[in-house]
């Protein structure tokens, strides 16, 4: 059984069935198990009191905005490369939930910046480069809007998307270069050993494992939206052209 | 080739709307700008360099509309389409093009509007430098939004949309050269950054932007 099995649409769409029920009850537990254990169960920080609280939904949200346009990345890429049409249509229907997860991740932080640092916002890179990738999410979805109707709209998001991650990351360095930084460096990484204390750390993973299930499911039936409404179209096609 | 690059010269500089309408745009920007800011010269020093490239950015997303539409609407495109010149090598000619009717001057004009916010030379000289090393990148970019537009028409929303974000790290470093340069800080770093950019975006943006072009000529 191979991977690009699930290139052909029905077989696509036959998995999502199968699969969104199981994602989304384990997207909800994990969801209320990470907040609930996270809000209620852990104790305060000794500097940052309450307020660190918010980084169980800060971080996975921060996490997921950056991952789903990776995934995007891999999708535009796939669809270049192989033209499958699931994939550019995953591509598709991912972007709006990358956008709103920067979202969450910008407002979030915002209302953590302003009860840490007394400001809204601060042009610090990490900061600015989320803004940044924002910016790129909502010029992805204007494009697929605009081309809503028309072949070209796939290639044309595709390379954009290309285009859009060497230039993001280029932003991503460059305002390193322009700006010093207030946030703070990773919670998370595997290669240090001053990382957050594991009363903090395993809610947070599972705040995370259930951002990233909600994620999916979401991106899961969004495609299988796109490729039913691709279908009605064929059909109406069809009918208008017997 | 060089036969492109000409007949792309000549239509820019004889169409109406083309060469002195980017520059002049600038310079009225430039000017506007001091009229919502405070009048003593000293305030309006450090604010600058950023006006001056924001300018510079503007502008040049003004003169991207030009860049393919006439060829679009008279049909030349597709004939140039089906040259044995490859496609990339029309992309190049017109991002020399506009970035020498567009960017170009723009560096020029620079040196003496920088006068109306009180730099004084070697600073004027840098805006200058910094963004004749800068431009290319944004002539680039925005040929790649333009290309990518293609389809739908004049006068969208979406060629901004979609440049805008491709212009922010020149933005970011085109300042910081002038920035730095006029706190006597070391610049070389940055200034090197900058002008690999916007070779590097002369390099392989026309790959992407010939892409983009020919996808939208499919299927129109």
């Amino acid at each position: 059984m191979s991977f690009w099995k699930f290139a052909n649409p029905n077989r696509f769409n036959r998995l999502v069935d199968r699969l969104v029920p199981y994602c989304t009850v384990l997207a909800v537990i994990l969801l209320a198990v990470g907040i609930a254990w996270g809000f209620f169960l852990t104790p305060d920080d000794y500097r940052q009191g309450s307020t660190v609280k918010i980084i169980y939904l800060h971080v996975p949200s921060a996490m997921m905005a950056i991952n789903i346009w990776i995934m995007m990345l891999a999708a535009s890429l796939i669809w270049l490369v192989r033209r499958h049409r699931v994939s550019s249509l995953a591509a598709k229907a991912a972007a709006p939930v990358g956008a709103f997860m920067t979202a969450i991740a910008l407002i979030t932080g915002a209302i953590w910046g302003k009860t840490m640092w007394g400001t809204w916002w601060a042009w610090d890179p990490r900061l600015a480069s989320f803004l940044i990738l924002f910016a790129f999410y909502l010029a992805y979805v204007a494009l697929w809007t605009t081309y809503e109707d028309r072949e070209s709209a796939s290639d044309l998001s595709a390379m954009l998307c290309l285009v859009g991650s060497v230039f993001a990351l280029l932003s991503r360095y460059a305002v390193n270069i322009w700006s010093q930084g207030l946030h703070q460096p990773a919670t998370l990484s595997l290669d240090k050993e001053t990382n957050i204390h594991d009363v903090f750390y395993f809610p947070l993973l599972a705040s995370i494992a259930g951002f990233a299930l909600v994620s999916l499911t979401i991106v899961l039936v969004r495609t299988r939206t796109e490729i039913r409404k691709r279908k009605i179209e064929i059909l109406h096609c069809q009918e208008l052209s017997p | 080739m060089k036969g492109l690059l000409v007949k792309e010269f000549k239509l820019t500089i004889r169409s109406k709307s083309g060469f002195g309408l980017a520059l002049a745009f600038y310079g009225a920007f430039s000017i506007l700008v001091p009229f919502g800011m405070e009048t003593r010269l000293s305030a309006l020093q450090s604010p600058a360099p950023a006006i001056l490239w924001l300018g510079a950015v503007l502008s040049v997303l003004l003169s991207l509309d030009r860049i393919f539409q006439q060829d679009l609407v008279d049909g030349s495109l597709e004939r140039l389409a089906t040259t044995p010149t490859p496609l990339e090598a029309v992309v190049v000619a017109k991002m020399i093009a506009n970035w020498v009717t567009a960017g170009l001057p723009l560096c020029a004009l620079a040196v003496f509007l920088g006068l109306l916010f009180g730099l004084p030379l070697d600073e004027r000289i840098w805006i200058c430098v910094s963004l004749v090393a800068g431009t290319p990148a944004l002539s680039a970019v925005g040929t790649f939004g333009a290309s990518l537009s293609l389809g739908q028409g004049r006068g969208g929303l979406l060629l901004p949309v979609v440049v805008i974000p491709l212009c922010v790290p020149t933005l970011i470093l085109g300042t910081l050269v002038v920035n730095r340069a006029a706190q006597g800080l070391a610049i070389q770093t940055v200034f090197l950054i900058e002008i690999s950019i916007s070779l590097a975006s002369f390099a392989l943006m026309p790959f992407a932007s010939a892409y983009a072009v020919r996808t939208n000529l499919e299927y129109s």
